[in-house]
């Protein structure tokens, strides 16, 4: 569905993204790891539309789309989901209204006609379900007081409610403790089927112990250094990215959680 | 967000233009232009008015030729014509008068305007009276209204039939001398609605009244006058609207209301004036002084408003607090988009005991907007546990926009408590990202920000009239995020 080819891309001059390949297929969750800085963050940002960043060279396409000539909301109502790393608080937007507002909009996109309040509700209730998040952050405004781990609970939520084609979380493991990231692991595993697909990326490979990834990349520098299974993760998690870095094997620094 | 092609953006939306903006092409009766005593004369006689009435118009006027423009505003007011404009003209064919007819011309013009006069066809809990130009064409429910004895009429009616109220009540909270604006319009008035609420009658249905200026180079000078008598209660609504034109035109209304014991009036108002172009060519001058008095022990003044039109607004809804344990209350959103200017507020003039006022105000800034607000609240020194809540928060959309606020606290008794918040805050191009990414797209996102943020106040407004709001409040910021 997503094809990247020899992505290139700057921020003010200076190269962020010096040449990504990448494609993902239906059914599959790609983990991309990489210590801060890499260009994680950029890569997603530039999937989902916001222009930050310069793309100077190369090719995204979504479907045999250009994906790069799409507006921001095209690519949502197309199925592209990114889970934020800092989701964006909007005070006085109930989350009922925001999402009720982003469900039809999707469905306007599919020629389906808006949702009845009820039907609507109704999706919600079962959403909250799934994803076992509690219903009284629904009733509040667009995140808006909520802590680190209900932002990120949220987020998968939403997802849950706009039911992506591909999902792009970014980060969404930071700031969570261990329970708060086993309900945003469990929450992806349910939303998992055959015909969509997810890009996780994080710092830290433990949400990696909950989602498992069909193939593991690793960002840095602005490239793909390294792609494989799920194993290349606990390998990082051993021996820490300098090991990349200087593709020495027995490198004396050990990279722990938090560093980079 | 999109620097880059922020412009073109800017460009497309503003093209979604105001949808009120067209000329209803009916042939108009017109006094020459200009103002002098004869003129004055004139309109009165028009109008076939009491002699009481004229020397009340008289007396404005000799006191209005002393007076100047108030220039303490926040705004920039280029000088304005007086001899250049035509104070009175009214649709030929207009029948307020006989039985139901109406011009179908005219019926047209409002129905466009999404305010049908058939009451076959009309909402069935909202009575209006509908103003073109100076003159009111047509009431709806005065009938059903008169069962209850409420009188709900054209205001030049009301001088005609009811002498005796009009005498007893016009000019008892703006007296012609209040301010510039208030002599103009005390001299020129022409139509307006007038209302009564008997005592004890709550009245069953909204009365709104439809301003809609039509003719070229005329202004609107209208007047109304609500009074609620004892145990009694009234909510009212008002809605305006203007065609589009290069040149500005001056409106200058007085609204007074009257509360007495026991009675709450709620006055409500969606103010669509013709705001003028994109480049601040054209657009209304709404120069408008309104003001209630709870003359009675436990009365309720609310005022809402929502003002998204005009070129200039200035005005402030205000409240005499004269009957102990009296509330005034002051709800409003005011948005300036491209060169619109507003300077708005409220007066809260706390005499009587106990006396509560609660004032919300919310300015939204767009493109090149200028947005004050401007507030006293005074508590007179017999106004014992005077009570005022008063919060004014801005939002900025763009950094070439401006808000501002100058609240005046004058407070004479000690017992009284008066607080004051305020706010600014911006709309991010995150938060438009945001919802983008969830499918929304940018206007739409404006809107479901804009109208998250001015919650408070909508809901204050009758169902009917909310929605509307809402949807006013995105159509006016359109374009106004690149």
């Amino acid at each position: 569905m997503l094809k990247i080819t020899n992505l290139k891309a700057s921020i003010e001059g200076r190269e962020i993204l010096k040449g990504i390949n990448l494609e993902v297929k239906e059914g599959e969750i790609h983990a991309i790891m990489g210590p801060n800085g890499s260009g994680k963050s950029t890569l997603a940002a530039i999937l989902a539309g916001r222009d930050f960043a310069d793309v100077t060279e190369g090719t995204v396409t979504y479907y045999g789309r250009d994906l790069l000539t799409m507006a921001p909301e095209e690519r949502s109502r197309e199925g592209i989901f990114l889970g934020f790393q800092y989701p964006i608080e909007i005070p006085g937007v109930s989350m009922v209204n925001f999402l009720k507002t982003a469900v039809n909009e999707h469905r306007k996109h599919k020629g389906l006609g808006p949702l009845s309040a009820s039907d609507f509700l109704k999706m919600m209730r079962e959403k909250k379900e799934l994803v076992e998040i509690d219903s009284k952050l629904a009733n509040r405004s667009v995140n808006e007081g909520f802590s680190g781990g209900e932002k990120k609970k949220n987020e998968i939520f939403q997802m849950a409610m706009l039911e992506p084609r591909l999902a792009i979380l970014d980060e969404t493991d930071s700031g969570l403790d261990i329970d708060a990231l086993k309900i945003v692991a469990n929450g992806v595993n349910r939303l998992r089927k055959p015909d969509n697909a997810t890009i996780v990326i994080t710092h830290y490979q433990r949400l990696l112990d909950y989602i498992i990834p069909d193939y593991v990349h690793v960002l840095y520098d602005g490239k793909i250094v390294r792609s494989a299974g799920k194993e290349l993760a606990l390998e990082l998690e051993k021996k820490g990215y300098e090991w990349i870095k200087t593709g020495e094997e027995n490198s004396v620094q050990t990279w722990k959680p938090g560093m980079s | 967000m999109q620097e880059n092609n922020g412009d073109d953006i800017i460009k497309e939306v503003t093209s979604g233009e105001y949808k009120y903006g067209f000329y209803t092409d009916i042939e108009t009766e017109k006094i020459p232009k200009g103002l002098n005593e004869d003129v004055i004369r004139l309109i009165s006689s028009r109008k076939g008015e009491p002699e009481w009435l004229l020397e009340f118009r008289l007396k404005a006027y000799r006191h209005w030729i002393t007076m100047k423009m108030p220039r303490w505003p926040n705004l920039k007011i280029p000088e304005i014509g007086y001899q250049d404009i035509i104070y009175f003209a009214a649709p030929r064919s207009h029948s307020s008068d006989k039985k139901g007819e109406i011009d179908p011309e005219l019926k047209k013009t409002f129905d466009r305007l999404g305010i049908p006069l058939g009451e076959q066809k009309i909402l069935s809990g909202v009575a209006v009276d509908a103003v073109m130009d100076s003159v009111s064409v047509k009431t709806t429910f005065k009938e059903t209204l008169a069962e209850l004895g409420i009188i709900f009429c054209s205001f030049s009616e009301a001088v005609r039939q009811y002498p005796d109220l009009v005498k007893k009540y016009m000019a008892t909270v703006v007296p012609y001398t209040d301010n510039f604006f208030a002599a103009l319009n005390s001299a020129v008035f022409s139509d307006g609605s007038f209302c009564y609420i008997p005592k004890g009658v709550k009245c069953p249905m909204e009365l709104s009244t439809y301003f809609r200026i039509n003719s070229a180079n005329t202004g609107q000078f209208e007047r109304t006058l609500i009074v609620a008598d004892e145990e009694s209660y009234v909510s009212y609504m008002e809605g305006c609207t203007a065609p589009m034109r290069d040149e500005n035109q001056l409106h200058a209304a007085i609204v007074e209301i009257i509360a007495e014991k026991n009675a709450e009036v709620k006055y409500s108002t969606v103010q669509n004036w013709y705001p003028g172009d994109s480049e601040g060519k054209g657009g209304i001058f709404n120069f408008v002084t309104k003001r209630g008095i709870c003359r009675g022990d436990n009365s309720k003044i609310s005022w809402t408003q929502v003002e998204t039109g005009s070129a200039i607004t200035w005005k402030y809804p205000s409240c005499i607090l004269k009957g102990d344990n009296s509330t005034g209350e002051f709800y409003s959103v005011a948005v300036t988009n491209h060169h619109q200017q507003a300077d708005t507020g409220t007066k809260m003039i706390h005499i009587g005991k106990n006396t509560r006022s609660r004032i919300v105000s919310k300015g939204i800034s767009a493109g090149m907007g200028q947005n004050s607000y401007r507030g006293l609240v005074k508590v007179l020194k017999n106004a014992d546990n005077a009570r005022n809540f008063s919060q004014c928060d801005s939002l900025l959309l763009g950094d070439k926009c401006g808000a501002h606020t100058f609240p005046y606290l004058e407070v004479d008794n000690p017992s009284a408590i008066v607080e004051h918040e305020a706010t600014t805050s911006k709309i991010g191009e995150d938060q438009i990202f945001y919802c983008n990414q969830r499918g929304i797209s940018t206007e739409d996102a404006v809107g479901l920000i804009v109208n998250g943020y001015a919650k408070e106040i909508i809901n204050q407004l009758p169902m009917e009239f909310a929605v509307e709001a809402q949807k006013l409040l995105q159509i006016s910021l359109e374009g106004s995020v690149g």
